[in-house]
């Protein structure tokens, strides 16, 4: 169950690859891998609050008013979310500015919420809730990271405002640009960028699947050479 | 009497679509020649970059995507696409950016949505934004006309400068912009935006030495000639029936009656019609860029709206927007609304009666 779930969520049902939601906040704050590692940790803490609570209510909370219940458990999580970096990542709550409230309209969390948590006891759920995090979270670094590089020619630029004093000098520089490639960083790399992600992804599920086909075991047909009585 | 009997078919096709893209090539000729002869060699290195660039890329992704390469390179779309966007670029506008740009045309915005007839976007205007918006400040390092310009360009200059960054005797292209009077020169429509946005009118602007060198008193000097070239092979294009007259006339016409309209209302903060006709490439958009057969309006009603529409944009972008010419964007945000306006404008089927409309209060 728990590896079918971490299978799903990190590959198979990959929230940003192949359920395509959440796109808003992943196209808008993947500038760079520090956003996309900091927006991504916030959702992924969101996606585990909302997944326990909603499956622990799941039998107290009559079906016709299920999403406005489900919208006040995500907007409370967020709410606490926000106050935390608020109060501990100041900077990268700047620099992320309203796609942190706006995690509460994150179809991936409402999503998984409807989809599972209120189907599934909490643990499950809560375990759900953090896989498909990761997969966002992951697909969030990768885009970051490509866009950053190309962009900017660095890598964990500004680590400082997620990790504290001690990762002034995490940043990598690969190289300085005397033109920056300004289209990596601006909105249209971000759907570029996440294109050419969920073709690589396709193209590797493809192969996979070829794969497999070519290694299994072959139906042995015999001839018949007798003839039926 | 004597009747002459002739077999079927009676219709032909008139040409295949390597004469077309032929036709468009020896159009651009008279252009290409004005923009040598104001803006030196770059231009033709440009095209050649721009050309070798598109060919080999639609080679690779032919032969990825498993057709057959002998037919795709043979239609010369990707050579029409590489120098219809390379007689756009700054004529010194660093190599590995054209590369990029024509790359972008053929691998991204060409191929990667089906190849030649499924494009949804203009190829060489949609990777002109592209390098405009990644690299505004190289993009927009136009020379000043060879007749105005502080220091004399050789082709050894040109090449120089695009792949090194230095002209032969080490000046950069910051200096090589220079002016007879030593000062940067910014192309007629940047000046004009520049100084209008400084509290100068319309009128003070065109003062400048950059204007009256050409044909009327609103027309840059050097622009005004290549517009003019451009615009005689556009007609060139007509006559041989290449390009249907819908497009650019109904272009032209956008851009005149937006342009009047704003002068009427405040002529010292709006440009004529002939400012922008003159200006920038409205002519080389008309007749060139904005009647691609692939990603242009198929109607003809459709064709005058999408004509229209965009002169109405350039006009709009130019006056009111961050970047001084508009033909790029104009056409881009225009091929958005292609399937749209084809759907509206379909034409009547031959003898088939309008849909009568139901009468009000009957059931």
């Amino acid at each position: 169950m728990y590896q079918q779930l971490t299978l799903e969520g990190l590959w198979k049902n990959n929230p940003a690859l192949v359920q395509l939601l959440g796109l808003c906040p992943l196209l808008a704050v993947t500038s760079s891998v520090i956003n996309g590692l900091g927006l991504g940790i916030a959702t992924t803490l969101v996606l585990i609050g909302s997944n326990a609570t909603v499956s622990l209510i799941r039998n107290y909370v009559t079906s016709a008013i299920r999403i406005p219940v489900f919208v006040m458990i995500i907007a409370a999580f967020v709410t606490v979310i926000q106050l935390l970096m608020n109060a501990y990542t100041y900077e990268l709550y700047l620099a992320l500015g309203i796609f942190i409230p706006l995690i509460v309209t994150n179809c991936a969390i409402i999503g998984r919420a409807e989809a599972f948590a209120s189907k599934n006891p909490v643990s499950t759920s809560a375990f759900d809730g953090f896989m498909m995090g990761l997969g966002f979270t992951l697909v969030l670094i990768v885009l970051g990271g490509i866009r950053e590089v190309l962009g900017n020619g660095t890598l964990l630029h500004g680590a400082e405002r997620l990790f504290g004093p001690f990762a002034v000098n995490w940043q990598i520089t690969l190289f300085s640009p005397e033109n920056p490639f300004l289209l990596a960083i601006l909105p249209p790399g971000a759907f570029l960028g996440l294109g050419f992600l969920i073709a690589l992804k396709n193209i590797i599920d493809k192969k996979l699947a070829d794969k497999a086909a070519a290694n299994a075991p072959k139906k042995v047909v015999r001839a018949r050479v007798t003839a039926e009585n | 009497m004597k009747l002459t009997l002739s077999s079927s078919p009676h219709q032909h096709v008139r040409r295949t679509t390597d004469q077309v893209m032929r036709w468009v090539l020896y159009a651009m000729i008279p252009g290409v020649i004005a923009q040598v002869i104001f803006f030196g060699w770059g231009v033709m290195l440009q095209m050649l970059l721009a050309a070798i660039t598109a060919v080999v890329t639609e080679a690779i992704i032919v032969a990825l995507r498993k057709r057959e390469i002998g037919q795709a390179l043979a239609d010369y779309s990707a050579i029409v696409t590489a120098l219809l966007l390379a007689v756009s670029l700054p004529p010194l506008l660093p190599w590995w950016m054209t590369v990029l740009g024509t790359w972008f045309a053929i691998a991204i915005v060409k191929q990667l949505y089906g190849g030649l007839g499924f494009n949804l976007f203009n190829p060489a205007m949609a990777a002109y934004v592209m390098l405009l918006i990644s690299f505004p400040a190289a993009m927009s390092g136009w020379l000043p006309p060879s007749s105005m310009a502080l220091h004399d360009m050789s082709f050894g200059d040109a090449i120089s400068v695009i792949f090194t960054g230095f002209s032969q005797s080490g000046y950069d292209l910051t200096q090589l912009r220079a002016g007879a009077d030593g000062y940067t020169m910014a192309t007629p429509l940047d000046y004009v935006k520049t100084q209008l946005s400084q509290g100068y009118t319309y009128t003070e602007a065109l003062s400048h030495p950059l204007f009256g060198k050409g044909i009327t008193d609103a027309a840059g000097a050097g622009w005004s000639w290549v517009a003019l070239a451009y615009l005689a092979g556009g007609i060139v294009l007509i006559q041989q029936r290449i390009i249907s007259w819908h497009i650019p006339v109904s272009l032209i016409a956008g851009v005149a009656v937006t342009a009047t309209f704003l002068q009427l209302i405040n002529g010292d903060l709006f440009g004529s019609a002939l400012f922008h006709w003159t200006n920038g490439a409205v002519m080389l958009g008309a007749f060139f860029i904005a009647t691609d057969p692939v990603s242009a309006s198929t109607t003809p009603k459709g064709r005058l709206v999408f004509g229209t529409a965009i002169g109405f944009w350039v006009v709009i972008i130019r006056t009111f927007g961050g970047y001084p010419d508009a033909i790029a964007f104009a056409v881009v945000i225009m091929n958005m609304a292609v399937p749209l306006i084809d759907y509206y404008t379909q034409p009547k089927v031959y003898g088939q009666r309008p849909k009568q409309k139901p009468h009000q209060g009957e059931s």
